[in-house]
């Protein structure tokens, strides 16, 4: 009976959620019809809880309760902030590509700056011709909720044999406290193409918000893509991010995901090598404090033969906070000469952290090379000994040990700048701990 | 006191007074006195668990050990009152006798960090860049250490040799006052051997003591010492010059076993 009650009771939040909403959110009338059915799926399953087995780790009922109401769209003073938390989070040379509070700021974005060969649209233009952005091959309640709520986002094509030696970085910023956004973007990559898009995420003054993001990326053969995201919200914000990537044939793709914010977060990548010969890198460090919640979740699906995906992933955990990583490796029927291997290492800086490992091998083919490992464990007393008899405090002594940690990790990131770029955020974060 | 001790004999700079350690339950050590003043190179001879390696760790601050009485002064102050890195910054270095390996600490960041922590807890400036360099590739220059093992993690991939070689170079480095050298000549050929015992006696200074702990007397053959200690059952039972260390060699432990 009590249950019973505090379904209908947190559906009904939801509708509200929704139908207060819906007249904020862009779309043709085929639209609305696709956003309604999304929602309804989304109100039929709820928010995800430790019952279902892909979210078993993290709880959302539990951890989240409910969904927040959609943020207002940003006035002149949100878009003020916004500018200058841009400044300090922008990536040397980068083309910017801003969206504060789930819609885009063309005056903070770089759109001019784009050549002929990467075409850029916002959802929101797209999706008064077409829904098809709404849809994806693999669907839960939160990628639902995003799809029928989902304001804007960014749209870009990039052209076959373009060369882009700028990255592209999507910034999202959050200046509304109590509130959510919800965003969408595509990025198509064309064939023989080189680019590097980054992802940020960060607060400008927001506090106890939420983000649900998805991200759908689709590589064209001979492409050779980074695609590295950066997730520093606020300590006590939410982040529930989608990636859905298809990858064509001989590409290179080379992803890598930072939590370092959000009292709670998750990222659920789903990658399938549909094109032969390809080499996908994907990897991840979580550094967490304090009751921080990350999850990194990554489903590769080889689904054709003579590919090869790497995946190393660090944990850094303090305090009482929970890292999850769970990785899956599935190799079709066909995908003979598969080669995958995924390594994921948990350092747990405190007696009350917590570690969750599950990796997954489902191998259907009969001659593949597949292999995983997982530890968790303390920083190793006899190498702290060592470098405080060289003279460093504790503190330095364990930063040290701590960056070479999930340096095996921030090295496979193959561009230098960015790799720079991210050590450097690894070493504020291991500062401000100290 | 130390004022009359200089104008007498050379200063004190370690002073052992009956220390009594713990390991989980069990006393390593018994009471041990030991006094080393600075320029000095002593030599601690001891068999296989006579509590050689539990004195140097007691002196570097390796947790694990009890200290239930006795104390340890270092220029006049509690040694015992520090954690290990303000004794590295005053001055106490341990060359290790297993040193560790750690990968993706690269070993030129390490050098640099471990340097200007100690000069930082000193109160002095930081070296710079250049000056840093310098210095590093004259002191490894002479230790025959070529430079791409700088590049590399710390001691990973190093032989037995090059690990102790690579002590040596950070004895070298931070320019401590007392350097204690826990069995350096374990797990090196003579050739290897040679190289670091060159480059430690280059270190010799009227201002610099050393510790010398070794089971066999072939290391003080090429660092030859002021003073031999003989160690045993956790205590020093025996002190002398340089020839006790080949009357040992001669006769062996044997006679101090029951002399303890």
């Amino acid at each position: 009976m009590n249950v019973a009650v505090a379904k209908t009771g947190k559906g009904r939040a939801v509708s509200d959620l929704f139908t207060s909403a819906e007249g904020r959110l862009p779309g043709s009338s085929a639209v609305t019809a696709v956003r309604r059915e999304a929602f309804e799926t989304y109100e039929r399953l709820a928010l995800p809880h430790r019952r279902i087995e892909e979210w078993k780790y993290t709880d959302l009922r539990a951890l989240v309760g409910e969904v927040l109401p959609l943020a207002a769209a940003p006035d002149a003073a949100a878009l003020k902030l916004a500018a200058d938390t841009v400044k300090t989070h922008a990536i040397a040379g980068a083309r910017k590509l801003v969206l504060v509070d789930g819609v885009f700021a063309a005056d903070l974005s770089d759109v001019k700056a784009f050549v002929a060969e990467v075409g850029f649209k916002t959802l929101r233009e797209t999706l008064e011709k077409d829904a098809g952005l709404l849809k994806t091959a693999s669907t839960d309640a939160v990628i639902s909720l995003n799809a029928a709520m989902a304001t804007d986002g960014v749209v870009l094509d990039i052209a076959d044999g373009a060369q882009l030696s700028a990255p592209i970085q999507i910034i999202h910023i959050a200046t509304a406290t109590s509130a959510s956004a919800f965003t969408r973007s595509q990025v198509t990559i064309g064939k023989g193409a080189r680019a590097t898009i980054v992802e940020s995420f960060v607060a400008a003054g927001a506090a106890a918000y939420q983000v649900n993001d998805a991200v759908i990326v689709s590589v064209g053969d001979d492409a050779d893509v980074a695609h590295i995201r950066l997730m520093d919200d606020a300590p006590d914000a939410l982040n529930v991010s989608s990636h859905f990537v298809t990858v064509g044939a001989n590409v290179k793709f080379n992803f890598f995901n930072m939590t370092t914010g959000a009292a709670v977060s998750r990222l659920q990548g789903f990658i399938t090598l549909a094109g032969e010969g390809s080499e996908l890198s994907a990897n991840g460090v979580n550094l967490l404090q304090k009751t921080e919640h990350g999850d990194t979740t990554l489903v590769v699906d080889h689904a054709v033969p003579n590919c090869v995906s790497r995946e190393v992933f660090r944990a850094v955990i303090d305090d009482r906070a929970h890292s999850v990583f769970q990785g899956r490796i599935i190799v079709r029927p066909d995908a003979q000469k598969t080669d995958g291997k995924m390594m994921t290492r948990a350092l747990l800086l405190s007696d009350e952290a917590e570690a969750d490992n599950k990796p997954e091998l489902e191998i259907f083919a009969d001659d593949v090379s597949c292999g995983h490992g997982a530890t968790a464990g303390a920083l190793d007393d006899s190498l702290l000994f060592y470098l405080k008899a060289r003279g460093l405090p504790e503190k330095q002594a364990q930063a040290l040990l701590i960056q070479a940690f999930v340096g095996e990790a921030i090295e496979q990131i193959a561009d230098d700048g960015l790799r720079e770029h991210v050590i450097g955020i690894a070493e504020r974060w291991l500062e401000r701990r100290s | 006191m130390h004022h009359l001790n200089r104008l007498d004999t050379k200063m004190a700079l370690l002073e052992v007074k009956d220390l009594k350690v713990r390991v989980e339950e069990r006393e390593i050590l018994h009471g041990l006195t030991l006094t080393v003043n600075e320029g000095e190179v002593h030599a601690i001879m001891g068999p296989n668990g006579s509590g050689k390696s539990t004195l140097s760790h007691v002196i570097a601050g390796k947790p694990g050990y009890e200290v239930t009485d006795g104390q340890i002064l270092f220029k006049g102050e509690d040694l015992l009152e520090m954690s290990p890195d303000e004794r590295a910054a005053k001055g106490v270095f341990l060359a290790f006798q297993y040193p560790v390996e750690i990968p993706g600490v690269a070993t030129m960041n390490f050098l640099r960090t471990a340097l200007n922590a100690q000069r930082k807890a000193r109160g002095e400036d930081e070296y710079s860049t250049p000056d840093f360099l310098k210095k590093v590739r004259e002191v490894s220059k002479s230790l025959n250490i070529p430079q791409d093992m700088l590049k590399r993690g710390v001691n990973v991939g190093f032989s037995g040799g090059e690990k102790k070689r690579n002590e040596v170079l950070q004895m070298a480095l931070f320019e401590p006052s007392l350097c204690i050298l826990d069995e350096m000549d374990s797990g090196l050929d003579i050739d290897a051997l040679r190289i670091a015992a060159d480059g430690v006696n280059a270190l010799r200074s009227p201002g610099r003591a050393m510790v010398v702990i070794t089971h066999y007397q072939r290391l003080l053959n090429y660092i030859v010492p002021d003073v031999v200690h003989v160690m045993s059952k956790g205590r020093v039972v025996k002190s002398g010059g340089k020839e006790l260390a080949l009357e040992l060699e001669a006769s062996g432990y044997a006679q101090f076993e029951d002399a303890a």
